[in-house]
């Protein structure tokens, strides 16, 4: 005979859900024959998971709206733009790996900058990604910036800031949260990132990417690169790391930006 | 395109699951419908070769949370609260409208763990995973999800729920 184990909730429950073994099964039925009102609750909640099937599968013969079956290879533009931002985003890869080649060729000189590199090559890829975006370039709008920060700097687990940038001739459009990069199935899930986006009077766009330093790093000097048709500067300062965005600014002007949000975001 | 055609056949899946957490039709398919661009426009992320559906499943658990997130501050129904059973005229217990509300009464978090168990028949491992929240978590959601949706369907004296087996 097996040594009998007290019968728990998680048995009944992976008894009610066919999830045990052959003998524990046993084991628990015999508990059952011998309890009549649990065996009387657990009848119910098989009956339960039956009229859940019974309620709903019926869905699954139904015909998918078209709508969803276009929703399927398409991300969060209109119809219109979706084959155009597909050829740019695949151009803005190639110009990413293109860039990142060269980046590592270079890096043998300088030590370190792998950790900024990378933040420069997912901050081009998510403003390559989003500052297309007509309907939804952002998750959270500018109207509600106390409310995105702070959801902002939740996530995140450090206190961050929506920089002013007017000067600049850029308002806020508003943010969103983005996954970090790396590969959640190696360690820890890697820490989100926020992504601020602005706007200008001509409709430029210019993307901020913040995302906290595991580790602690030496501030370093504001780096610049280029990846695809996307500029970036971006620079590690304390337990963040920033990446400025655009396409739409050539590097000079894109330099004042950064010195504006460099300049505000110091403590 | 083999990922795209992949996507499109678990999306019945994905709207009978759609279905069951927010109840209304339209609404369900506009929740789909947003999982499956934002699945497309995060598609680098995805690994091939693990569980497409499991990683389906958790961009529409992210997309449902920031849009119920967004709608209301929080879901005001304690996890446990009291209940109040129903007594009086034994209405046909699977009466499709009872369980509907019944379903739309519980806890989001009850009720997403008791869909993706019951009715997508994930192992608790995969929901786990799924929703990010460890398997004791899954377990207590899925146990409480299920009595408070057996008391609401059935006309149970309060004391038959105190029957709590350890």
């Amino acid at each position: 005979m097996s040594t009998e184990l007290p019968i728990t909730e998680a048995d009944l429950q992976a008894f009610i859900d066919g999830r045990l073994t052959d003998g524990r099964r046993v084991e628990v039925e015999a508990w059952l024959a011998s309890r009549p009102d649990e065996a009387l609750r657990v009848a119910q909640l098989r009956g339960q998971r039956e009229a859940l099937h019974d309620l709903y599968d019926p869905v699954l013969d139904e015909p998918v709206p078209e709508r969803l079956v276009r929703a399927a290879g398409r991300s969060r533009r209109s119809r219109g733009y979706a084959l155009a931002a597909g050829w740019i985003a695949i151009g803005a890869v190639a110009g990413v790996l293109a860039g990142w080649q060269l980046h590592d060729w270079q890096s043998r000189r300088l030590p370190a900058v792998s950790e900024g590199a990378s933040i420069a090559r997912n901050a081009a890829i998510a403003h390559a990604t989003y500052s297309p975006e007509v309907r939804h370039p952002v998750e959270v709008g500018a109207d509600q910036e106390a409310h995105l920060v702070a959801w902002l700097s939740k996530r995140l687990g450090e206190k961050v800031r929506a920089p002013t940038l007017k000067a600049a001739g850029l308002s806020l459009m508003g943010g969103r949260l983005l996954p970090g990069a790396g590969d959640p199935a190696k360690g820890p899930q890697p820490a989100p990132v926020a992504q601020f986006m602005y706007q200008g009077a001509k409709g430029q766009r210019v993307t901020l990417y913040v995302r906290t330093e595991a580790r602690s790093h030496d501030e370093t000097a504001f780096r610049f690169a280029r990846e695809g048709n996307v500029r970036v500067f971006y620079w590690i300062d304390r337990s963040f790391g920033y990446a400025l965005s655009s396409s739409d600014l050539d590097r000079s002007q894109l330099q004042r930006v950064a010195d504006l949000v460099y300049q505000q975001l110091e403590p | 395109m083999d990922e795209r055609n992949a996507i499109v056949d678990l999306i019945p899946r994905l709207r009978r699951y759609a279905r069951a957490l927010v109840g209304d039709r339209s609404a369900a398919d506009d929740l789909v419908q947003d999982t499956l661009e934002r699945a497309w426009s995060k598609f680098h992320l995805y690994r091939g070769g693990t569980d497409l559906r499991a990683w389906l499943f958790t961009v529409m658990h992210n997309v449902h949370v920031n849009r119920v997130r967004a709608q209301r501050p929080v879901d005001v129904l304690p996890d446990d609260g009291p209940e109040t059973p129903q007594h009086g005229a034994q209405a046909d217990p699977l009466m499709i409208r009872d369980l509907e509300r019944a379903l739309a009464s519980l806890p989001a978090e009850q009720r997403e763990v008791l869909l993706l168990v019951a009715l997508e028949d994930m192992s608790y491992d995969e929901a786990a995973r799924t929703l990010g929240v460890p398997i004791g978590t899954v377990m207590s959601r899925l146990s409480r999800g299920r009595e408070r949706l057996r008391l609401k369907m059935f006309d149970v004296p309060v004391a038959a729920k105190l029957t709590v087996v350890k």
